[in-house]
C-alpha cells in the first residue's frame, strides 16, 4: 500500500477524532436524557409506593388520619379524561381528514393548520380560562362537564395534527386506484385512505388521552376538585391531578405521600397508554401487511 | 375464440371504442396535448409509445377523466366513448371510471385482503346483493386476472404480501371485477421482472378478447409484442398511428422510424 502523506494522514486523524467525539456528544446526550427519566421513575416508585393500598382504590379523600384514599379523584379522572377524548378525539379526526384530504393546500385549509397549530401550543391554563368563560361562569359553577370540555380542547387539534400527518403518509397510489375505480372522495376517505391509517390514527388517540390524563391547569377552573365521592357531571369533581396538586403541598405526611400514590399512577397509566399505543399500531401494520 | 385478425390501418376497425377529437391538456401554464386525433378499437390493445414527456401518459388519464384529479389540469376536445363525450357537462366523472378500468405503473393493491381488494368495487357499486355472488365473482375475476390458481388458499391474506408480479395480476383482477368496456394501462411491466412481465402479456392477450385495452409503454418490443395498434406521440403530438405491424416494419414519418430503430428518445 501507499504510504500516505503527513498532511493526509493528519487529515484522516483529525476527521476520525471529530467522528468520535461527536458519536461520544450525542450518546452523552442520550444517557443524560434516559438517566433523569429513570432517576424521576425511581423517585415516583420509592416514594409512591409506600402509600399503596387497597384503600387508595376504594376510599374517597377524607381528612388526615381518617384512612383516606383517592378513589373519587380516579374515577373522576377516568370520567373527565374519557369524555373529553370522546369529544375531542372524533373532532380532531374530522380536522385532520379536511386538511389532508379534502381542504389540502386550499387558503382555508392553511389558515385551518396555522389555528390549529396555535391551539397545539396554547398554555393549556389559557383554556381552562377560555372554558371557565363559556362554560362555569354561564351555568353558574364548576363542574365535570367543564372539565371535559377543557381536555377536549386540549385533545382536539393533537388527534388533528396527528391524523393529518398520518394520512399524509397514505400512499397517493391507494387513492388513485380508488379513484379510478370510480369511488366518491368520501368513499375513497371511508374505505381506503381511513383504514390504512388506522393504526396511527389510534396511536395519536391513545398519546392525546395520555396527555391530557396529566393536565391540571385546565382543570382547576373548571372542574375545580372535590374531596367528597361525585359522579354527577354538573356538580365539582375530583380528578388526579387536581387531587395531587392539593396534597402535594399539604402539611400532612400522609397526604403528601397520597400525593405521590397518585403521581405514580397516572405515570402508570401513561406508560401503559404508550405501550398500548405502540402494541395497536404495530397489530394494525401487521393485518395489513403496510 | 380465435384471437381477432390484426386490424390493418388501410382498413377502418371493425368498431370504434373511443374517438378522440382534437384534444388538447395543459396542466396550469404548461401545454402537454396538441390537437390529438385518434381512434381507439374495440377487442384490440392499442398502445401509446414515445420518449418520458410526449404526453401519453396525460392522454391515457384523460380516457378516464383521471386528470380531474390533479389541480391546474385542464382538458380541450372531444372523447367519445361509444359515442358519448365522457366530457360532457351531465357525465359524472365517477360514472366514466366504473366503465374504464385503470392499472398503474406500480402495483397498488390497498392494505386489504386479496379477497377484499378484489370485492372492493362490486361493493362500492352494489354489483352484488348477496355473499354467494360476492364470492363467486371474485373468483371468476381472479380467474380472468390468472392469478385463481396462486391465491385460492390465502384469499383472507394481505394483498401487499404478494409479489410483484402477482399484486399487479391482483389490481387488474380488481379492476376486472367491476366489468369495465375499457382497461388503462399506464406501463403495467416497467416495475416487474421478465417472468412477471411474460404474465402480465399473456394475461392482456386473452383480455383483448372482450375489452378494449390502451397501453402505455416505454419498451417497444412490448409495444410489438401485446399491441395491435400503436400510436407514436413526440413532445405533446400523435406523430403517427397505425397497425403495429406497419408502424414498426415500415413507419410512414421518419420521426418514427428513427424512435423505433432507436436513434433517438
Amino acid at each position: 500500500m501507499k504510504q500516505l502523506s503527513p498532511a493526509t494522514r493528519a487529515r484522516y486523524f483529525r476527521r476520525q477524532l471529530v467522528d468520535r467525539l461527536m458519536g461520544g456528544l450525542c450518546m452523552l446526550a442520550a444517557g443524560i436524557g434516559l438517566a433523569l427519566l429513570g432517576l424521576i421513575l425511581w423517585m415516583l416508585f420509592s416514594k409512591g409506593l409506600g402509600g399503596l393500598s387497597l384503600s387508595v382504590f376504594t376510599n374517597s379523600m377524607a381528612q388526615p388520619g381518617a384512612g383516606g384514599g383517592l378513589a373519587n379523584a380516579i374515577v373522576g379522572s377516568i370520567i373527565q379524561v374519557g369524555l373529553g377524548a370522546m369529544i375531542g378525539a372524533p373532532l380532531g379526526m374530522m380536522v385532520g381528514v379536511y386538511l389532508s384530504e379534502v381542504g389540502k393546500e386550499s387558503k382555508f385549509a392553511s389558515v385551518v393548520r396555522f389555528v390549529n397549530d396555535i391551539l397545539l401550543s396554547a398554555p393549556s391554563v389559557l383554556i381552562g380560562l377560555f372554558v371557565y368563560q363559556i362554560a362555569v361562569e354561564p351555568f353558574g359553577g364548576f363542574s365535570g362537564f367543564a372539565g371535559a370540555i377543557s381536555l377536549a380542547l386540549i385533545a382536539m387539534p393533537i388527534v388533528a395534527r396527528t391524523t393529518e400527518d398520518i394520512l399524509r403518509l397514505v400512499p397517493q397510489a391507494y387513492r388513485d386506484g380508488a379513484v379510478a375505480l370510480g369511488s366518491r372522495e368520501n368513499e375513497v376517505v371511508r374505505k381506503v385512505v381511513l383504514p390504512a391509517a388506522f393504526g396511527g390514527i389510534l396511536t395519536g388517540v391513545l398519546l392525546a388521552v395520555a396527555r391530557i390524563a396529566g393536565e391540571t391547569a385546565p382543570l382547576l377552573f373548571t372542574s375545580l376538585g372535590n374531596t367528597n365521592w361525585s359522579t354527577d357531571m354538573t356538580q365539582p369533581m375530583a380528578s388526579l391531578p387536581i387531587a395531587i396538586y392539593r396534597y402535594a403541598g399539604s402539611a400532612y405526611d400522609e397526604w403528601v405521600s397520597l400525593a405521590w400514590t397518585g403521581a405514580m399512577l397516572i405515570t402508570v397509566g401513561v406508560l401503559l397508554l404508550n405501550i398500548l399505543s405502540r402494541f395497536s399500531h404495530a397489530a394494525v401494520a401487521g393485518k395489513t401487511g403496510g | 375464440m380465435d384471437a381477432p385478425s390484426v386490424v390493418h390501418a388501410a382498413a377502418p376497425p371493425a368498431s370504434t371504442r373511443i374517438a378522440l377529437q382534437g384534444i388538447n391538456a395543459f396542466y396550469g401554464e404548461k401545454r402537454a396535448l396538441f390537437d390529438v386525433n385518434l381512434e381507439i378499437p374495440d377487442n384490440a390493445v392499442t398502445a401509446f409509445i414515445g420518449a418520458s414527456g410526449c404526453g401519453k401518459s396525460t392522454l391515457l388519464r384523460c380516457l378516464n377523466r383521471m386528470n380531474d384529479t390533479i389541480p391546474g389540469a385542464r382538458v380541450e376536445g372531444r372523447i367519445l366513448m361509444d359515442g358519448t363525450d365522457i366530457n360532457g357537462a351531465d357525465i359524472d366523472p365517477v360514472q366514466v371510471r366504473t366503465r374504464i378500468g385503470m392499472v398503474f405503473q406500480k402495483p397498488n393493491p390497498f392494505p386489504m385482503s386479496i379477497y377484499e381488494n378484489i370485492a372492493y368495487g362490486p361493493r362500492t357499486h352494489k354489483l352484488v346483493s348477496t355473499k354467494a355472488d360476492l364470492d363467486e365473482l371474485v373468483e371468476s375475476s381472479l380467474r380472468r386476472a390468472a392469478l385463481w390458481d396462486e391465491v385460492k388458499d390465502r384469499l383472507g391474506k394481505p394483498g401487499l404480501g404478494l409479489s410483484g408480479g402477482q399484486q399487479q395480476r391482483l389490481v387488474i383482477a380488481r379492476a376486472l371485477a367491476v366489468s369495465p368496456a375499457v382497461i388503462l394501462m399506464d406501463e403495467p411491466c416497467s416495475a416487474l421482472d421478465p417472468i412477471a412481465t411474460a404474465h402480465i402479456e399473456a394475461l392482456i392477450d386473452q383480455l383483448r378478447k372482450h375489452t378494449c385495452i390502451v397501453i402505455v409503454t416505454h419498451s417497444m418490443a412490448q409495444a410489438a409484442r401485446v399491441s395491435q395498434i400503436t400510436a407514436f406521440f413526440h413532445m405533446g403530438k400523435l406523430i403517427e398511428s397505425g397497425s403495429t405491424d406497419q408502424i414498426f416494419t415500415m413507419p410512414k414519418v421518419e420521426q418514427t422510424q428513427d424512435y423505433i430503430t432507436g436513434r433517438f428518445g
